[in-house]
């Protein structure tokens, strides 16, 4: 298909999306990402039944740290596909860049990196 | 096991504002089991605290471990020689592991991180349910097993109250009524004759801070001395 997609984007394979935790979210953040975008099947097609439903709920909670502690919660977000979805793999990519473009850079970036 | 929640963000911010070098302490025992202060959740805390004070502008050096038990003096030893170098330690333990942390560092500020919420059986992960108010009279064996002082909304020991509801308490629907369930337990094991004596009432004057010495652990040598 040979599609393209924002080349900012750096990604990480885990197993399933079940597999990622509040923390690797939150440490993202605060060593600087802009933000952070689980990609998990779509719900009801779990291999592990529920995988993409706990990472959901760990989002969700994740936003409501970020928003806590006085970042944007849009910063993370979960996204749904099927594997063989490749055009909208594409688009979520290109939405979420766009969508951390307008909240513009995560203001602890400097400060993560020891920068006044 | 014993069950807390974690406090809200702003509350434990507001008690660390003026603290530059803060120890996160966590307890490896039950509320870890329940997901409020393990290592995971200590994690979790440090981290948020590191991006709220730095989008505060007033940043905080953190250092975090988890140890084994707060209640336990053996435990607390591990921290001998760390504590002198944080203005202040945050505790992610129930309230007895706080107490034990601030008693063994007396001169430390030792703060809450948590609000303990009692003694509750695992429902789920991640969901607990109450079952104990720990009174020190334990009445279960009159009532099959189920507990009137925590089970019941009013406590009552010689119940059920005018409330009861179709298997229901007068506070909510949701909410069964304990004496029902006493009731109905009790009449399947064919035992409704515990229930018809009179309990006495709750020597509930009595709060002082209750001491427990097992029996074979008493230390003469101590009483003497």
């Amino acid at each position: 298909m040979r599609l393209s997609y924002p080349s900012n984007i750096r990604i990480i394979l885990v197993p399933c999306t079940g597999k990622v935790d509040v923390i690797h979210m939150l440490r993202a953040i605060q060593k600087g990402a802009d933000g952070v975008y689980c990609v998990g099947c779509l719900e009801g097609s779990c291999h592990f039944n529920q995988g993409n439903i706990r990472c959901r709920e760990r989002v969700e909670h994740v936003r409501s740290l970020l928003k806590e502690v006085g970042l944007e919660p849009d910063r993370v977000r979960m996204y749904n596909l099927s594997s063989s979805e490749a055009p909208t793999f594409a688009a979520y990519a290109t939405e979420m860049t766009e969508a951390i473009k307008k909240l513009g850079p995560n203001p602890l970036k400097n400060k993560a990196l020891g920068k006044p | 096991m014993i069950v807390a929640k974690r406090k809200p963000f702003d509350e434990i911010m507001e008690l660390l504002k003026d603290h530059k070098k803060v120890l996160v302490v966590g307890c490896g025992t039950c509320v870890a089991v329940c997901l409020t202060g393990g290592e995971k959740e200590v994690a979790v805390l440090a981290a948020e605290l590191d991006m709220g004070r730095k989008l505060a502008n007033n940043p905080v050096e953190i250092g975090s471990i988890t140890l084994e038990r707060q209640c336990d003096r053996e435990y607390l030893e591990k921290l001998a020689g760390m504590a002198d170098q944080y203005d202040a330690m945050i505790s992610m333990a129930c309230g007895v592991g706080i107490q034990f942390l601030a008693e063994r560092f007396p001169n430390k500020p030792v703060l809450p991180a948590v609000d303990t919420c009692g003694l509750a059986v695992n429902q789920d992960v991640g969901c607990y349910e109450e079952r104990c108010r720990s009174c020190g009279h334990c009445l279960l064996g009159l009532t099959g097993g189920i507990c009137p002082v925590t089970m019941c909304a009013k406590g009552l020991h010689n119940g059920p109250c005018g409330g009861t509801n179709k298997g229901s308490c007068e506070i909510s629907a949701d909410q069964p009524c304990a004496w029902y369930m006493i009731h109905e337990r009790l009449k399947a094991q064919g035992r409704l004759n515990a229930i018809r004596q009179i309990k006495p009432a709750e020597d509930w004057l009595d709060t002082k801070p209750r001491t427990l010495i097992q029996p074979g652990y008493k230390k003469p040598e101590k009483a003497k001395a």
